[in-house]
């Protein structure tokens, strides 16, 4: 609540202070903002206070006399008086400090937490000092590992109701409970079912003592010997912010840090813990020509004699370029620069045949996640499952709708991790039905409250062009859009212009504004879409193929499409990590990862943030920014030559990036920036042939883990990867006569899987539900990009 | 020692029905699961879990509060010894001590046969006929080793034990343990008053202003 909403004030006493509270804030929260802290293990400004621990017992007197009471738990009323430094709150203090400690291990030299504990920092600021308990401590079996991710020490447990309010109020996976009673209540999973959740990392991270840790941080360092710095996690669209910390050259931890316009202090694990990835001896830290190491000036005088060869034989269109979404708004910049501005091509798209147009993502009026979570506001979702793609957005949506009123309708191709939050849902059968039944759900859309719409693929196996029809009728009645495309930094790479016709500053392509005087020129005509570049790869018209932090290969849709593009195109890629396509590539330059470069990115909503480097890239690899200067340097074009002086250029060219350093610094949770390009003509999908009754039709989901390279580079994230299974619908299993298990092969006209059935009713019917992507299996065999749908055979393994 | 058996299921959804939220049905189902087969299993509580739409863990949570959801399978008759003060004083360890020594089981276990479990309890509640002890809840009062040897030799004759002290209108029969009644609660569906939806009722008046705030 921002001070202009609620200008009334409750004028309250706080150790002799008077203090100007806000209506119905918590004793513990005023006096907090007026300086005076007051000790506490349960209390979480982010979730429901309990009064567990009784560590905020201070003397209250609102009118009937001073009494201890647990500050977190008494709302402010006028007149009350507060004192938290009295002969008898320190008493108090000391004594349930006494009584936490009785069952608590004295371990903290061995204990993760020791040197960034609650308990102990309050210990020794409102403890005792002394025990006059004598007795044997309560022991248990330890630690024991609650999940993959997370270890549980319950001997160190002091049941502040932390972890499992969390894991039920804010992540609604009630997977770990209090059990048992008196002196042997304990936290604990049901046996033999692990605290799967993927938010586990936020108990390690909220927990007062050392009960919960991270299997990826334990004992790995102490808190003193970090070194920190603010930074954005990049893994997915959202944004969160967090603190990379790290010891000796090695990012260690990320925690979540808590930004109120974006995640409240939370974070995935995926996000969390991805960035042992950065540690991974298999990265790469040298060039590669032909597949062998080399220099750094002898890989970019490969490319560039290529790609300088290839413009004077053929013209600047036979030279692509794909990818871009993990880099930071500079690199993007410089790397758009590069494309469009000295190559002179337009064939550049950083998304690959899986995101949206760019120029609907960028024409649509823009929401904020804040704006998304309106109270008693209606959120319409149309497009991927934000719990496995944008984890984040998805606690904040579903505590918009839980806690604030606020009305989710979800349309799409089947049971998502928010449908059982939705008011109504409406599956289409993919390259069905889907715009009409946008048009039934938008008829009966409350229109009282702000609309807004989560917007993205509903399936990576239908055609994009439906999803236009579909905003267009939310437009019509005044909805607002958060674009939910998956890419990291996507929305960074969109505005800094890396999609054909665009131009930096969500400008299109015949409308250069400022671009064309400072880059000299722009492209002549509209470029290719990463299928269009593929497909003309592939055909021998794109001769070299710039690959920037993208692997079309394994991540891609279409796989065969891409495979016989790298391999008849001159590829050259820049990654941290040799890919299935970095492979195929005849030059591969080296490049730093995410904690490794500094920058900013822009997320989802179009909020810009800073990313800042922590530790050095490994061997040779240098920032993605860097090796597009030096590519055009060699190219006869001189870049800025740092990252502050690439933004300020970007601002040049681009309105809404104009001053956002300066901005930055004075708000550190971000700047928006607005503006949109014009909306396009909506196209007319491609229409789907009818289903036959013979074929399903093919619905490609997404999941948290999968065989993206910075997961499967995680040890403790790589083993999370469910695999690749075929969902159907009850009713098709039972024709099909197939059952859970049965393994079945899916054949389309490209290409064949063999995958175990699970049979799930929240598959439409006449549908297969396939996670794309698993380390397991390529399911972008099956898929050609050109295909509307893609229809598959089922035929059981025998 | 498994999930719910289909008849008990259909017991199950009646529960449920009796309440404006699922999950508050937890406890009685935990009692049938109890009743069906004398403990409350691991399947049992993943089955709950699945009947109200919760999470086993939520399950567990609620069952292990309770002493008396058993969780690991215990005899048909469950022997509780009251070892608190008042009894202690007249004999209760001396007592507890026979009972483990003629059963042949530590207090907490259960003998070979499955017949009996022996638990040492704290006060049950009868300090003027002590010392006592309960099975299967059921009350047996100043009972000294012969008693304790003559309620056993009944029940594992089949008799009905000889009570030192039966309330008015029992017959002294002991069902085997999780047995929760002879004649089962039911309330059909057109005889029940409905649920009111505790989302949409009014504040209970006790809540209103005035009351705590």
């Amino acid at each position: 609540m921002s001070d202009i909403e609620t200008p009334v004030t409750v004028r309250i006493t706080v150790d002799g202070q008077p203090v100007d509270a806000r209506p119905g804030e918590l004793v513990i929260d005023a006096a907090e903002r007026a300086g005076v802290y007051i000790p506490r293990f349960c209390y979480h400004p982010r979730m429901k206070p309990v009064g567990m621990c009784r560590m905020c017992l201070v003397e209250i007197d609102a009118g009937r006399g001073a009494a201890l009471q647990p500050s977190c738990m008494i709302p402010v009323s006028p007149d009350m008086t507060v004192v938290t430094d009295s002969e008898r709150t320190r008493k108090a203090q000391e004594g349930v400090l006494e009584f936490l400690l009785i069952n608590h291990p004295l371990d903290c030299p061995v204990c993760d937490k020791g040197g960034e504990c609650p308990l102990q920092d309050q210990t020794v600021a409102y403890g005792p000092g002394e025990s006059r308990f004598v007795e044997e401590k309560r022991h248990y079996e330890k630690p024991i590992p609650i999940s993959g991710l997370v270890q549980l020490d319950r001997e160190r447990c002091i049941l502040c109701d932390r972890c499992t309010r969390f894991a039920k109020d804010v992540a609604g996976d009630p997977l770990i409970h209090f059990q048992g009673r008196g002196s042997s209540t304990e936290v604990n999973t049901f046996p033999d079912e692990p605290f799967s959740s993927y938010f586990s990392g936020n108990t390690v991270q909220i927990c007062p003592v050392g009960a919960l840790t991270a299997s990826s941080y334990r004992f790995r360092a102490r808190p003193w010997d970090l070194e920190e710095t603010s930074s954005t996690c990049r893994t997915c669209s959202v944004g969160c912010s967090v603190t990379v910390q790290s010891s000796r050259n090695e990012v260690l931890r990320q925690n979540g840090v808590d930004n109120d316009a974006v995640n409240w202090g939370w974070l995935c694990d995926r996000g969390r813990f991805d960035m042992e990835s950065g540690r991974s001896d298999v990265r790469l830290t040298d060039p590669l020509v032909g597949g062998t190491t080399a220099r750094w000036s002898d890989a970019l005088g490969a490319a560039v004699a290529a790609i300088r060869a290839t413009i004077e034989a053929h013209g600047p269109s036979s030279v692509a370029l794909l990818g871009g979404a993990r880099l930071t708004n500079e690199a993007a910049y410089a790397w758009a620069r590069l494309a469009k501005g000295v190559i002179g091509t337009d064939d550049v798209d950083c998304q690959l045949g899986d995101g949206l147009p760019a120029d609907l993502v960028l024409g649509l009026p823009r929401a904020t996640i804040a704006d998304a979570c309106t109270p008693k506001g209606t959120i319409v979702l149309v497009g991927p499952d934000v719990k496995e793609e944008l984890p984040v957005l998805y606690l904040r949506l579903r505590h918009a709708v839980v806690e604030d009123g606020a009305t989710l309708v979800e349309l799409g191709h089947g049971r998502t991790g928010l449908s059982r939050y939705a008011a109504r849902t409406s599956y289409a059968h993919p390259g069905g039905d889907l715009v009409e039944r946008a048009r039934l759900v938008a008829k009966d859309l409350d229109e009282s409250g702000p609309i807004t719409v989560v917007f993205g693929r509903t399936s990576l196996a239908e055609d994009p062009a439906v999803l236009a029809e579909v905003a267009a009728i939310f437009l019509a009645k005044g909805a607002r859009f958060l674009p939910a495309l998956r890419r990291g930094n996507v929305f960074g790479a969109l505005d800094a212009g890396l999609a054909p016709g665009l131009l930096p500053g969500r400008r299109l392509l015949d409308d250069a504004g400022p671009a064309t005087a400072v880059w000299g020129s722009t492209p002549a005509a509209i470029g290719r879409d990463a299928t269009a570049i593929l497909t003309a790869a592939a055909a021998g018209e794109v001769k070299v193929l710039l690959l920037v932090g993208a692997d079309p290969v394994a991540d891609g849709p279409d796989r065969a499409l891409a495979e016989t593009a790298l391999e008849r195109a001159t590829v050259i890629a820049v990654d941290t990590f040799l890919t299935e396509s970095g492979t195929r590539a005849d030059v591969v330059l080296p490049a730093a990862g995410p904690s490794e470069v500094d920058g900013t990115v822009t997320n989802l909503e179009g909020r810009v943030q800073r990313v800042n480097r922590k530790v050095t890239p490994p061997g040779t690899a240098r920032p993605d920014w860097m090796i597009a200067v030096e590519l055009a340097d060699r190219l006869g074009v001189e870049f800025p030559q740092d990252p502050d002086a690439l933004l300020a250029e970007l601002g040049a060219v681009a309105d809404g990036y104009a001053d956002v350093a300066s901005a930055l610094d004075r708000n550190p949770d971000g700047v928006l920036v607005t503006g949109a390009c014009p909306l396009p003509a909506t196209p007319t999908a491609r229409r789907a042939p009818a289903p036959s009754g013979s074929t399903l039709r093919l619905v490609l989901t997404d999941s948290l883990y999968d065989a993206a390279t910075q997961t499967a580079q995680s040890p403790s994230l790589a083993p999370l990867a469910p695999g690749t299974v075929a969902r159907l619908n009850p009713a098709d299993a039972s024709a099909l006569r197939v059952e859970a298990g049965t393994v079945v092969s899916l054949a389309s006209a490209r290409g064949a899987v063999d995958l175990p059935v699970v049979v799930d009713d929240g598959v439409p019917a006449g549908a297969v539900a396939v996670a794309a992507n698993q380390p397991d299996c390529q399911v972008n065999r099956l898929l050609d990009a050109t295909w509307p749908v893609t229809d598959v055979r089922l035929e059981v393994r025998r | 020692m498994a999930r719910l058996e289909p008849a008990n299921v259909e017991i199950a959804h009646e529960i449920i029905s009796r309440y404006p939220r699922p999950k508050s049905a937890l406890i009685p189902l935990l009692h049938l699961a109890q009743e069906q087969d004398g403990w409350v299993s691991d399947e049992a509580m993943v089955h709950i879990a699945e009947l109200v739409g919760c999470t086993p863990a939520e399950v567990i949570g609620t069952c292990s509060f309770y002493e008396m959801f058993k969780r690991e399978p215990v005899g048909r008759y469950l022997v509780n010894v009251c070892t608190n003060i008042a009894c202690q004083l007249l004999g209760a360890e001396d007592l507890l001590h026979h009972a483990e020594r003629t059963l042949g089981v530590r207090a907490g276990t259960t003998t070979p046969d499955g017949l009996f479990t022996v638990e040492d309890v704290e006060c049950i509640a009868a300090c003027t006929e002590a010392p006592c002890l309960t099975v299967n809840y059921r009350y047996f009062y100043k009972v000294g080793p012969s008693d304790f040897d003559a309620i056993i030799a009944d029940l594992r004759a089949g008799r009905r034990p000889t009570r030192c002290a039966a309330e008015p209108g029992e017959d002294g029969e002991i069902p085997a343990h999780g047995t929760l009644h002879r004649v089962r609660q039911s309330i059909p569906g057109d005889r029940r008053a409905g649920n009111a939806d505790p989302d949409t009722a009014g504040e209970p008046a006790w809540l209103g202003a005035g009351g705590a705030s």
